[in-house]
This record gives C-alpha cells, sequence and structure tokens, in this order.
C-alpha cells in the first residue's frame, strides 16, 4: 500500500492547489447534475404517462377542437374501457408570473382514467357535487398555500372574465413521478359559460382522453378511432399519452439540446482546469521523478504515480460534488416551484457524474504523465537546483 | 550624485548606532543583532564577514532597507532610514542603492537591455535617456554584444555583470553585493571582483559586501567581522 | 506610482502558454456560454421587434395576449375598418388586413418530429402592410383559391411546404405557389394563405387579429377614444411593434435568465482556474516579487502587475470566446416560442453591447481569480522573498 499513501500524501501536498481544483470540480459535478435533472425533469411529463391511456387530438394541431359527440363513438370503438375530455383553459392566476396548467375535464370519467391522483373518498365528493369547484395537486396547493374551501380567482385568456373556483380537494400522487401541480375544474362550467356567450365552441372539447384494456393494442386503437372520422370536419389525431406529452417536449428540443451541450461543456471547463493542475504537479515534481527513476523504478511507476493522484483528486471533488448535488436539487424544485411538477436527481444522472469525475481525472494525467514518462533522469534531476 | 551636502570622500556615509534586530518565531525571541555601531565612509568598499547565522546578512539587508530594525539608528546620506514610511523606503531604495546578489535575480523573462532598464522605470527618465544609460551601464560590464539575450541563455559571470549593470545604471551612492561570487567560479568570480573595484575606484561607488570568501573580502577596503550579531575586532585591515 | 512593465507580464504568461492556455481555455468556454445566450435572446428580442411596422396597429380581442387566443367578430372588424385615422393605398383602398390565425401542427423536415406552425389567412394587402415580405421564389397566392405561401424558414424546416408541394389539412390539399422572406422576421416561421378561404376550410366566424396602418400617429389618439367609446368594441389595439416586443418576452427572458445563471456556475469553475494558475505563478517567482520590491517598486506595482497578469489571461479567455460565438452569427436555429405556442426560427444576433458585456464579464472572473493571489504576492516581505528564492 505503499503507492497509494504516496497517492494520497502527494495529492495533499499543495493544499490550497488541490483544495481550489476540488471546489471546481464539486461545483462542476453539481452543476452537470442540475442540468441533466434539468432535462429530465422536461421529459417527466412523458415519463408520468400511463401505457393504458391514449389522446385523441384534432389532426390540424391542439388549438383546434372536437366535437363533444364523438365521445360515444370513441366509447365504441374495440378496447376501449373509458373516455374522458378536456380543455385547455389558460387562465392566470393574479399574475401571468404564477403559471400552472388547468383543465376543465369531464370529472367522474377523468379521475376514473387517472387513479395516480389520490384523492380522498369525501373530497372526491364534494368536487363531484359542486359546478364551481375545483381540485389541485398537493405541489401546487402548497405553493400557494391554498387549503380546501378557498376560492381561487382565475383571469380567462382564452375565456374572457374571472373565473373564480372552490377548491374541493388536494390530491397526492402515487409516485414521486406523478404530476402534482395541475388544476382541474368541471367542463360543464366552461361550455355553460360558452353557451350563453353564445360561442360556437360550446359543445365541442380539446382532446379526448381515452383508456384502453391492453397497452399492446395502442396502435390498433388508436387507427381505429382515427378511421372513425376521417374526412369528417374534424379529423382526429390519436397517440398514445407519452407520444402526446413527448409532442410538448420536442417542441422546446432546441433549447435541450442548449441545455443537454452546456452540461458537456462544464465537464470541458473543468478538465482545463485539472490538467493545468496536473501539469503544475507534474513540473514541480520533476526532480523527484528524477529521482524515483533513477532509483530504478519503472517509468511505468512515475505515470502509475500521476494518474493515481489525478484521479484521487478527480473523484474526491466528483463525490462530494454527487453528495451535494441532491440538496441542491431539493433547495432548486423549491425554488422554482410548479415550473418542473418533477424534479429527481436519477440514478442514471449520478453514474454519469461519477464517469465524468473519473473521465476529468484520467485525461487531465494523460498528457503530463506521458511527458513525465519520458523525462531522462540527468535532465530531471538538474531541476533540483 | 551626491545625497546630502555634506561633500567628498572621507565623510561618513552610514552611521549606524546601537543597531537591533530580532525576530520573533512563534513564543520564541530570537536576537540576531544586538547593539550594533558601524560607520561607513562614502567611496569606502566594505566587506562584511562571518560565519553563518551571524547576521551580516541581517545586517546588509537593514543597510539596504529591505528590512526594517528592531531598534537603533541607521542614517544613510542624512536620512534616517529606520524612520521612513515604507512606501518613502521603496523611493529611497530606487534611488539610493543598487542591488547585487548571488543567483544574479535577474527577471527571466526580460532580456539584458530590458533587465538593466527595469531601475530606471522607477525615474522620470525619458526613453531616450533611459536608452542612453543603459547602454553606458552595460559598456562598463562589457556586455554590449549580449543586450537583446534572455537570462537563460548567458553565463552565469555574464548574467552576474549584467546584475552590476542594474546595479549602477541609476547611478546610486550606495551598492550592496550579498555573496556576489558565492555561484561562480574562480576566474569569473574574480572578473566580478575586478568590476566591483572598479566601481569603486573609477566611480566612487559605496559598497557594503557580504561575503565568506577571503579572497573577495581581500579586494575590499575593510573588513568587518560580526560573530552572533555583534562586531568583532578586525584582525588586520587587508588581510587575507 | 510607478508600474512594473507590461512586457514582463505578458511575456510570463507566454513562457507558461500551455498552462496559460487551458486556464484561459476554460475561460472562453464560460464566456462562450455567456455569450451566446445573450445574442439568441437578442436575436429573439430582434427578431420579433423587426416583425412590427411602426405605423401599423393590431387588434386583438380584450385580453387575448395572442394571437391564437383572439377571436374578432365580422361586425367587429367592420366596425374597426371603418375608424377614422386610418391610410390608404394609392387605388383608395383602406390598408386593413382582417386575419385568421391558427397553428397547423407539421413534420420538421430533420427528425420528422412535429412542431406548431402559424398559419395566417391574409390578404394581397398583406404586402402593402408588411413591405419587409418579399417574395423569393414563385408568386403570392390568389385570392379565393387554395394556394399558399411559406415563410423561408418554413419552407426550409417543415415538410410538404417547398415551392411547388403540397399540404393536406382542414380536408384540403394547399398548394404551395411561392417562398417569401421577411427580412429575418417572425414572418419567416409562417403559412400565409387567403383569409376566407382559410375561414372556410376552417368553419371559423371570426378572425383573430386586425391590423391597420395608421395615416400619421397624430391620428392615433381620436382613433383609440373612438374604440373606447363603441361598447361593441371588447378588443385591446397596439402598436405591432409593441406587440411583437411582448411576444418575445417570455422566451427572450427566460433564456437570458437560464444562461446567465449556467454562466455565473460556469465561471465559479473558470475563476478557480485563474487562481490556481496565478498561485502557482505568485510561488514561482517569489525570488523576482522580492527583487522588484527591492529594486524599488512598491506593494502596490507588485499587486497591480499580477492582478493585470490575471486579467489579461481572462481578455485572452475572453476573446477567444467572443470570437468563436461571434462565428455563431451565421447560425440559424428555432424553437416553439411558448407565449405564442408556436415555431419561431430566428439567429444568433452579436452586438456592440454584447461584446462589452462579454469582456466585462470575462475581466471580472480574471479580476476575481487573480485578487487574492495578488494580494498574497504583495504583502510578502522582500527578505522572505529573497531567502525563498
Amino acid at each position: 500500500m505503499f503507492v497509494l499513501k504516496l497517492l494520497l500524501k502527494n495529492a495533499f501536498r499543495h493544499r490550497l492547489r488541490t483544495l481550489l481544483t476540488m471546489v471546481g470540480l464539486i461545483v462542476a459535478v453539481c452543476a452537470f447534475g442540475l442540468l441533466r435533472t434539468i432535462i429530465d425533469a422536461w421529459y417527466a411529463g412523458a415519463e408520468g404517462t400511463s401505457s393504458t391511456r391514449l389522446v385523441t387530438r384534432n389532426a390540424i394541431s391542439l388549438t383546434f377542437v372536437l366535437p363533444l359527440n364523438y365521445a360515444d363513438r370513441v366509447r365504441r370503438v374495440e378496447g376501449v374501457t373509458g373516455v374522458s375530455w378536456s380543455n385547455w383553459f389558460g387562465g392566470v392566476y393574479i399574475t401571468e408570473r404564477n403559471f400552472f396548467p388547468q383543465f376543465a375535464v369531464e370529472p367522474a370519467s377523468y379521475l376514473a382514467l387517472y387513479p395516480e391522483y389520490i384523492l380522498p373518498e369525501a373530497e372526491k365528493k364534494a368536487f363531484l357535487l359542486d359546478r364551481q369547484g375545483a381540485v389541485v395537486g398537493r405541489k401546487l396547493a402548497n405553493q400557494y398555500g391554498w387549503k380546501v374551501g378557498d376560492q381561487i380567482p382565475l383571469r380567462g385568456t382564452i375565456f374572457p372574465g374571472t373565473w373564480t373556483f372552490t377548491l374541493r380537494g388536494i390530491w397526492d400522487g402515487v409516485d414521486a413521478r406523478t404530476d402534482e401541480a395541475q388544476m382541474l375544474f368541471h367542463w360543464k362550467l366552461l361550455s355553460e359559460n360558452l353557451r350563453a356567450r353564445g360561442g360556437q365552441n360550446a359543445d365541442h372539447v380539446g382532446v379526448y382522453i381515452v383508456g384502453i384494456d391492453e397497452p399492446n393494442n395502442a396502435p390498433l386503437i388508436s387507427q381505429r378511432i382515427d378511421a372513425q372520422f376521417k374526412n369528417s370536419l374534424a379529423e382526429t389525431l390519436t397517440e398514445t399519452e407519452k407520444a402526446f406529452q413527448l409532442g410538448f417536449v420536442s417542441m422546446s428540443e432546441a433549447i435541450l439540446v442548449a441545455v443537454n451541450a452546456v452540461s458537456y461543456v462544464i465537464i470541458v471547463i473543468i478538465m482545463a482546469v485539472m490538467a493545468n493542475t496536473m501539469m503544475m504537479t507534474a513540473r514541480e515534481r520533476l526532480a523527484e521523478y528524477a529521482t524515483l527513476k533513477a532509483l530504478g523504478f519503472p517509468p511505468a511507476f512515475v505515470v502509475k504515480l500521476l494518474f493515481g493522484e489525478s484521479l484521487v483528486i478527480a473523484l474526491g471533488g466528483g463525490i462530494l460534488g454527487m453528495l451535494l448535488t441532491l440538496p441542491l436539487a431539493a433547495a432548486f424544485a423549491k425554488a422554482v416551484g410548479t415550473l418542473f411538477p418533477v424534479f429527481v436527481v436519477s440514478d442514471t444522472t449520478m453514474l454519469l457524474q461519477l464517469a465524468a469525475s473519473v473521465t476529468v481525472g484520467a485525461i487531465a494525467a494523460a498528457w503530463p504523465a506521458w511527458k513525465m514518462s519520458r523525462i531522462d533522469i540527468v535532465n530531471g534531476l538538474r531541476h533540483v537546483g | 550624485m551626491s545625497v546630502t551636502g555634506d561633500g567628498g570622500a572621507g565623510q561618513t556615509l552610514i552611521r549606524i548606532r546601537n543597531l537591533s534586530k530580532a525576530y520573533v518565531r512563534g513564543e520564541q525571541f530570537i536576537p540576531v543583532l544586538q547593539g550594533l555601531d558601524l560607520d561607513v565612509r562614502r567611496a569606502e568598499f566594505v566587506a562584511l564577514m562571518g560565519p553563518s547565522g551571524s547576521g551580516k546578512s541581517t545586517l546588509l539587508n537593514l543597510v539596504a532597507g529591505i528590512d526594517k530594525p528592531s531598534g537603533g539608528s541607521i542614517i544613510v546620506g542624512g536620512v534616517d532610514i529606520a524612520t521612513l514610511s515604507e512606501g518613502a523606503l521603496a523611493d529611497w531604495r530606487a534611488a539610493h542603492v543598487g542591488f547585487i546578489f548571488q543567483f544574479y535575480n535577474l527577471m527571466p523573462v526580460l532580456t539584458a537591455f530590458e533587465n538593466v532598464e527595469l531601475p530606471l522605470l522607477l525615474t522620470t527618465l525619458s526613453r531616450r535617456e533611459r536608452k542612453a544609460h543603459v547602454a553606458a551601464a552595460l559598456d562598463m560590464v562589457r556586455l554590449t554584444d549580449r543586450v537583446d539575450h534572455y537570462p537563460n541563455e548567458l553565463s552565469g559571470g555574464q548574467q552576474q555583470r549584467v546584475a552590476i549593470a542594474r546595479a549602477l545604471v541609476t547611478d546610486p551612492t550606495l551598492i550592496v553585493a550579498d555573496e556576489p561570487t558565492g555561484d561562480l567560479d574562480r576566474v569569473t568570480g574574480g572578473e566580478v571582483l575586478d568590476l566591483l573595484d572598479d566601481l569603486h575606484r573609477q566611480l566612487g561607488k559605496t559598497i557594503v559586501m557580504v561575503t565568506h570568501d577571503p579572497k573577495a573580502a581581500g579586494r575590499a577596503e575593510r573588513m568587518v567581522h560580526l560573530e552572533k550579531g555583534v562586531l568583532v575586532p578586525d584582525p588586520a585591515p587587508g588581510a587575507v | 506610482m510607478k508600474a512594473i512593465p507590461l512586457s514582463y507580464i505578458a511575456r510570463n504568461l507566454w513562457v507558461r502558454r500551455v498552462t496559460t492556455l487551458l486556464t484561459a481555455g476554460g475561460m472562453a468556454l464560460v464566456v462562450f456560454v455567456f455569450a451566446t445566450v445573450l445574442m439568441m435572446s437578442e436575436g429573439i428580442r430582434a427578431t420579433l421587434v423587426a416583425t412590427g411596422q411602426a405605423d401599423n396597429m393590431l387588434v386583438l380581442r380584450k385580453g387575448a395576449g395572442a394571437e391564437i387566443n383572439s377571436g374578432v367578430s365580422r361586425g367587429q372588424a367592420a366596425i374597426i375598418e371603418s375608424l377614422p385615422g386610418i391610410a390608404t393605398d394609392g387605388n383608395g383602398q383602406r390598408l386593413v388586413s382582417k386575419e385568421p390565425v391558427v397553428l397547423n401542427n407539421l413534420p420538421k423536415r430533420s427528425n420528422g418530429k412535429p412542431s406548431n406552425v402559424t398559419l395566417r389567412g391574409t390578404s394581397p394587402l398583406a404586402l402593402a402592410l408588411r413591405p419587409q415580405v418579399r417574395l423569393i421564389e414563385g408568386r403570392m397566392f390568389r385570392p379565393g383559391t387554395s394556394e399558399i405561401v411559406t415563410g423561408r424558414s418554413i419552407a426550409n424546416g417543415f415538410i410538404g411546404t417547398g415551392l411547388g408541394e403540397t399540404l393536406r389539412f382542414a380536408q384540403r390539399d394547399w398548394i404551395v405557389v411561392g417562398v417569401f422572406d421577411s427580412g429575418r422576421t417572425g414572418f419567416d416561421s409562417e403559412i400565409w394563405g387567403d383569409a376566407e378561404q382559410m375561414m372556410a376550410a376552417f368553419r371559423r366566424s371570426a378572425y383573430s387579429t386586425i391590423v391597420f396602418r395608421l395615416a400619421d400617429q397624430g391620428a392615433l389618439p381620436a382613433l383609440l377614444a373612438a374604440i373606447d367609446a363603441d361598447p361593441r368594441l371588447q378588443i385591446d389595439a397596439k402598436p405591432e411593434i409593441q406587440f411583437y416586443a411582448e411576444q418575445s418576452e417570455a422566451l427572450a427572458t427566460f433564456i437570458r435568465y437560464l444562461g446567465l445563471f449556467l454562466s455565473l456556475i460556469f465561471s465559479i469553475g473558470a475563476i478557480v482556474g485563474a487562481m490556481i494558475t496565478m498561485f502557482a505563478a505568485v510561488a514561482q517567482r517569489i525570488g523576482e516579487i522580492g527583487t522588484l520590491r527591492a529594486l524599488g517598486f512598491r506593494r502596490t506595482a507588485v499587486l497591480i502587475a499580477f492582478l493585470a497578469e490575471s486579467l489579461l489571461l481572462s481578455l485572452v479567455g475572453g476573446l477567444i470566446g467572443l470570437a468563436a460565438a461571434a462565428s455563431m452569427q451565421s447560425v440559424d436555429i428555432s424553437t416553439t416560442n411558448f407565449q405564442t405556442f408556436s415555431e419561431l426560427a430566428f439567429q444568433f444576433k452579436f452586438t456592440a453591447r454584447i461584446a462589452v458585456q462579454t469582456l466585462a464579464f470575462a475581466l471580472f472572473m480574471g479580476f476575481v481569480g487573480g485578487f487574492i493571489p495578488a494580494w498574497r504576492a504583495a504583502r510578502m516581505k522582500i527578505v522572505d522573498c529573497l531567502r525563498e528564492a
């Protein structure tokens, strides 16, 4: 264990430099982990979906609606176990800053299709009975400090006017992937309001949520549904809930690609810093390495020393960075609130962090190690003076 | 080039009285110089000798104004440099002291010319005047053909000659030399001592030199011996 | 006070060029991220701000905020068209365009993934109202037909939108008869067709937007007063420039904050790099520091010299990063503007202001990274320096 002892001693000989390098590594590994978690959070909507749900929307785009009478026709399609529908409301709570999704849904069938929303039976009943009622996820309720019974005013952007809802229930997600940052209310309320105003979209819905019996049949059932409405005024496009959510993700793809690229940039930055540290270290120890060689140690020994030292520092910083990522991610999730409904550091991310640390350590030592293995003893020893 | 109006050779340039210097290291109080008195005449060449740890380098540092005494006075050219503020002391050094070190202490990234020019940057001389001064100084040390070389392209003796040119380029009253031949072989060391002799004889510079080489000390007019921080009687002037 | 010469500072960086390059390289990457993010944000803003015309007014339903949320009935449109103060063209026709705006989910050429494209129904008058738009291929659509023209970025980016190609939506085939360029504005990311044809195909009875040209700015107050006075007009009328500037706000701000946040974190890495390098530089040159001080250079001169070395180092990094960022100007990028929910193509836009901000950021990193080492160098005692050398 002589080598290991030498490694550790060497690594902390220049305490300030080693510490600074490790601080850099910690920051880099943390930032890398957080960025990857942000990307994961973006995909969380798709991750939290169920394979037994399909979404049927207007083939042109989401901004086009579908007639309400499609519901019965969809329900009769073979393999369909349940149908519900929802409309994007797009209301503003006090200011534009407080963004969260609100959907007008058909409550009973919707909650039946989303068993992952755990709502106390009494609250569920109260919600179903109150046309002005609404339910929200736990995270959203916490963000704005809402309690059951509170009045929530929303200013409509798509549907004019101020809408006030009574909070009837708060759901908890069945696991961490469940969206707890939404608000649901009665589709009937929206529809009646539209009818009273003489709007043409009163009997129309944004999307249908379709429950199916067998996930493997999803493509077949999707085709059957779309075939029903082929060449009608409102052609449909049915896809799995996951594909539907991924459609949103891909719209921001340019940003995601940039964030992803940038997450690797920080690794390259820290690689440069680390390589610099190792080069300085190697230069300072020229004479020592020459002495070791003069004593008869093979060139590989010097290489091992440098690589070992570099890895000790890189892994030390990397592991500390990984440990720090968890509380930081928790703090970040708290700070951004419902912007990212799900924000969890994944195992893959932690593995990548570890891999990045090892890579940084290895690459940083490569060039100095190669150089040191080639020094000749006489020249190296001359540097003692 | 006189510091004050007090005139020519034979007069006292440096008057040291009751000088003491001590270091505090942790709890320990380490006296280096104790109640030392010493006079150096203008245009005198003095060699400071003594075993290592005797305090000769500390004395030199104090005289050169790069260290502060714990007590006593060092009056150089009528100014008590022990009382000067740090900034004033820096200006005083720039104007009145030339340094020669054992390991030359040239800036490795500057050419011989630029190294010699360095102290002139602390004066108000114009670029042209500086150039003339540097040329004269390099001429004096007979290095006019190596002006654009960097220190690592010069031999030890040549480097020390550049350092001497740097020490005299500002035309200082006092030149301090710390083991100027310590890193040189006998022949080049001799050449450096010849140069110091020239500075002393031809230009009338006051030189204070620390050395442990009796041969080098022999070139001086006077030898001062230090032991354990106090002066010991001079064995014989000019003795080897 | 006399300073240590710059050549001494610069050459010391040159002597350690591998270290200098690694440190400056780290900074360059940070600076690159910083600059490109600002350029992106600026690009989005510039694209959308340029989309609006100075004398054009844009009308939406009250509170709608975006074109796709809005609805203006035919009756309201007729009232607006007859408002006082609207400019006319050479033939005496009022410069008013009544436009349905919808989103169409189209697949991209690059990966087949769908994205929302703005589909605008308009009339040949649109060209008079938006002089920045000119056809670069083919011709304008003929009124009363299922012909469409596509913006440059759309034609390049989406399947079925090139000249001569056909798009099928709303039970019809729409033929692309022209491709237009709008001079790097938001219209490059739109598809235009005949307003009435689109309303019929989409079964729409209301327009989304009314755009008209003001005869002169002086007419504006009277016009706004007329709108306010008419209870039938529950609408917001605002200058087109202001409208499009607002449309860029959310995305530009989001990218800006995300980028600044990232740069700030990254800069810690780069600052640490600079600090390590400068600490090593000070340690290597302790003897030189002592000598300089002995020669009469003051502590502040030493402090400034090392700080300048660090600043110079960061300036090198800053310039490399800035040069790399500037080369991004030719890159086209497109993403969904989440305020309009539709695709928006734009370019990285490099401005003098961004250059200054970026270099200031680089120098800031150099200053923070270099200060403590420089402070340490200046604080050392001369005799200690000379002894350690």
